[in-house]
């Protein structure tokens, strides 16, 4: 019963309950700017009318989930060793440039291109996320300011790079910046009818096949934390970081490894387009943000990696719901309001409901074991407060 | 004899400390006033100690400084503020529709006001709720963003010359005024200026520049340090809103309202990092999204550069604000280029000064760095535009790793407190 009821707290019961405080308040934010939160809460369902629009949906439902998962998964390395890398935002889009560049310059046997592509784009991000690292290492510099500040350098940096060695030379000078195309057998595989055996009609182009790649490093992730002597070693500094250090894990190569990690898989993000959808990269065409993003979805799913795959799915589904709600005179910059709402109602929530799970195991502690008289103790209402 | 002089001597050694930190600094402005001048004469850059240089970095410095300032209160506090960003794009999208709306001071109110209402947030979600307080912050930066984006759509986007990015211009004028005789009237710095003599022309430059086109607004601005310096370390409240931040238990044992002084810092923080995005609307004259653009980022590596005092936190935010007026004030790179040579007389004056009190590696580092420098300002032929409107971010990294690490933060800074929970 109290394991059941652990499992609730700690699990699912606080984003669930999150999830209906950020609805609530959402519905009373929208009713005092003067839209229609029901209005809006319906569009949200809105797929489409035809087979074929209601397929296009969740197809870019299903897409839209990878990036964000991918980046989530990169913010909780971090977060899981008080490590905040907001940097993901740089480190993918420096390796999305990188590895457009790779695939569309390097010529590579058909069964190697793929795989070294996404090596490349893994380094890539994880040497972009060294310099904080060493930053924080050797000097004492707090990741936070030289990860955004890095951020802020890869926008320019990008620019340069197309405008000048990395750009398409079959581009006019006018033009905005472009990789070459990617050669073809850089090309990631899709799905032509993924959604047939739900009875749906196929969509206009195929579901992108980087989602088995993405699930892949989810379940590497999530054993790699759990089941191996690294992944404790991560956890055990992020939670006490002095006994950590006093059993021997090095603070700073946890630092130096950690951020590595993160900036490895955070250089996956940008692929799927980059090697899917795109076949390069343009200035306008790659999609930004999702490393601001994939902190909120790290959040929202708690560290975990099944958690940021839901957090992931529910952001993706807000997302693609920005025209429906266009259509029905809610801007669509509701979508952003409402994901921040979620980020802060869940944070807010989880650390009520751990507050009350140590006060009840404290209750339940001085019930089980009386303490003698003199200290105090409340044991008068220990039962009552186990039993609530 | 011995009884009397020894309980005065920790007081002398304070005071001849005090003393020789503020020669120190005396001697760095010099320092950095002189490589300065022979930085303009050497490349011909007079765009480097120009009146309207100086002018404009005043404007680009307030943004990160208040920011910083405000960062500094609640970090004085305790509460590790990361969502001033957040803060700041809520005072910067205030301002600009206050301005347009009815004018400049509404402007300013209202900066205050979004600026206020992002610090309340994060006092409650940190403060109230216990949430760990970058988690918060990186919380509000984004909700903030999301809200600014929608408030924009429904309000400016209907408006001519706004849209979902931005707002009409501001309507109403800021009032400025010149100091007359010295910066108008016979102009005698201007004339001064224009002779473009080394040292005392550059000093007439920078003088200038900061008795031309003043605004109220920059008073207030400005007027917001001393004020928050004289309030933190001079009154009962501020001794009790540090000692919220340095042990907030022992706070608490003496009566103090713990949770009150964390509020109060949190929201006056928040409202300072408003007013410093007034004057990036005033600045560019309507309100464009993004155009805080990590500027309340930078003024907290302003304050740890600064050493959570305001002082220092000026004289870092001086510098950014510096870069950034040079980088938008010159017609090419070569004026950013030409801060190589700054920068090298600065490294290098600092590696004699470790090499002078033996310390062989770092001075050795500092005179190589520079030597580089120098290096790069010989062998560049100009900086790709891309990588010039990079300098306040390159000049924040490259200050952050350089500048000395031996920094005190407030004890309890980013704790969370529980009321009643001390240990």
């Amino acid at each position: 019963m109290t394991r059941f009821r652990r499992v609730a707290v700690t699990g699912f019961l606080p984003a669930v309950l999150a999830l209906l405080v950020a609805v609530v308040l959402l519905g009373i934010v929208l009713r005092i700017l003067g839209a229609d939160p029901l209005t809006s809460l319906v569009a949200l369902f809105d797929f489409g009318e035809t087979p074929r629009a209601q397929a296009n949906q969740m197809r870019s439902w299903v897409n839209g989930s990878v990036p964000l998962f991918l980046s989530g998964l990169a913010v909780s390395i971090g977060f899981r060793m008080g490590l905040f890398n907001i940097g993901v935002e740089g480190q993918y889009r420096i390796a999305g440039l990188v590895a457009a560049w790779f695939a569309a310059t390097v010529a590579l046997p058909a069964f190697l291109a793929i795989p070294v592509t996404i090596v490349v784009g893994m380094a890539t991000g994880a040497l972009y996320a060294l310099i904080p690292a060493v930053l924080k290492v050797s000097r004492g510099v707090n990741e936070v300011i030289t990860t955004i500040m890095l951020n802020s350098i890869v926008g320019g940096l990008i620019a340069y790079l197309l405008r000048g060695p990395f750009r398409d030379p079959a581009l006019g000078d006018s033009a905005s910046g472009r990789t070459a195309g990617v050669r073809e057998e850089a090309w990631f595989p899709g799905f032509d009818n993924p959604f047939g055996w739900l009875g749906m009609d196929t969509p206009s182009r195929p579901l992108g096949g980087f989602l088995i790649v993405a699930v892949l490093v989810g379940v590497i992730v999530a054993v790699g934390l759990s089941r191996t002597r690294f992944g404790f070693n991560l956890r055990a500094s992020g939670s006490n970081p002095e006994a950590a250090a006093t059993s021997g894990v090095g603070a700073s190569r946890m630092i130096v490894q950690a951020m590595l990690i993160s900036g490895a898989i955070a250089g996956l993000v940008g692929l799927p387009q980059v090697l899917g959808d795109d076949h390069g990269y343009g200035a306008e065409s790659f999609a930004l943000g999702f490393g601001f993003s994939g902190i909120a979805v790290a959040l929202l799913g708690r560290n975990h990696p099944l958690g940021i795959g839901l957090a992931a799915i529910l952001f993706a589904f807000l997302n693609r719901s920005g025209p429906s709600l266009q259509n029905v005179n809610v801007p669509p910059s509701v979508v952003l309001i409402a994901q921040g709402v979620i980020v802060l109602s869940v944070v807010i929530v989880n650390e009520v409901l751990r507050r009350r799970l140590l006060r009840m195991e404290d209750r339940k502690a001085a019930a089980d074991h009386p303490a003698p008289p003199q200290q105090g103790a409340p044991s008068g209402t220990a039962p009552a407060g186990a039993s609530a | 004899m011995s009884a009397r002089t020894a309980p005065s001597a920790p007081a002398a050694t304070h005071a001849a400390a005090l003393r020789s930190r503020r020669n120190r600094l005396l001697l760095l402005v010099g320092v950095g006033f002189v490589a300065l001048s022979v930085t303009r004469v050497v490349s011909g850059e007079g765009v480097l100690t120009a009146s309207g240089t100086i002018n404009a970095m005043v404007w680009l410095t307030l943004p990160v400084a208040l920011a910083g300032l405000g960062g500094l209160v609640c970090e004085r506090a305790g509460v590790v503020n990361i969502g001033l960003e957040g803060m700041m794009m809520l005072g910067v999208w205030g301002a600009g529709f206050a301005g347009w709306r009815w004018g400049p001071v509404a402007a300013l109110i209202a900066a205050l006001i979004g600026g206020a209402l992002g610090g309340l947030l994060h006092a409650l979600a940190t403060v109230t709720f216990g949430v760990d307080h970058i988690v918060s912050g990186v919380a509000i930066n984004l909700l903030a963003a999301g809200a600014v984006r929608f408030l924009s759509e429904i309000t400016f986007l209907p408006a001519t010359g706004g849209g979902p990015t931005q707002s009409p211009p501001l309507s109403g004028s800021i009032p400025t005024f010149d100091i007359p005789v010295l910066a108008s009237g016979p102009d005698l710095l201007g004339k001064v200026e224009s002779t473009g003599l080394p040292v005392v022309g550059d000093l007439a430059g920078i003088l200038r520049g900061l008795l031309v086109g003043i605004t109220p607004f920059e008073l207030l601005g400005v007027a917001m340090f001393p004020l928050t310096a004289y309030l933190l370390w001079r009154t009962a409240l501020g001794l009790r809103l540090r000692s919220a931040g340095e042990n907030p238990w022992a706070a608490e044992s003496l009566g103090v309202d713990v949770v009150r002084m964390k509020y109060l810092a949190v929201v006056w923080g928040g409202a300072l990092a408003g007013l410093g995005g007034l004057f990036l609307v005033m600045f560019t004259g309507s309100y464009r999204e993004g155009m805080t653009n990590g500027r309340g980022y930078i003024g907290l590596a302003a304050m740890i550069f600064g050493n959570w005092r305001p002082g220092g936190l000026a004289a870092g935010a001086s510098l950014f604000g510096y870069a950034d007026a040079v980088r938008l004030r010159s017609q090419n790179s070569l004026a950013v280029l030409a801060l190589f040579i700054f920068a090298a007389i600065i490294v290098i004056v600092l590696g004699i000064l470790w090499l002078r009190r033996g310390r062989r590696l770092p001075g050795a580092i500092f005179i190589g760095i520079g030597v580089a420098f120098l290096l790069g300002y010989i062998g560049l032929d100009s900086l790709p535009n891309e990588v010039t409107t990079l300098t306040p971010y390159i000049v924040t990294l490259v200050v952050l790793t350089v500048s000395s690490q031996n920094l005190r933060m407030p004890k309890a800074d980013g704790l969370v407190y529980r009321k009643g929970e001390g240990h």
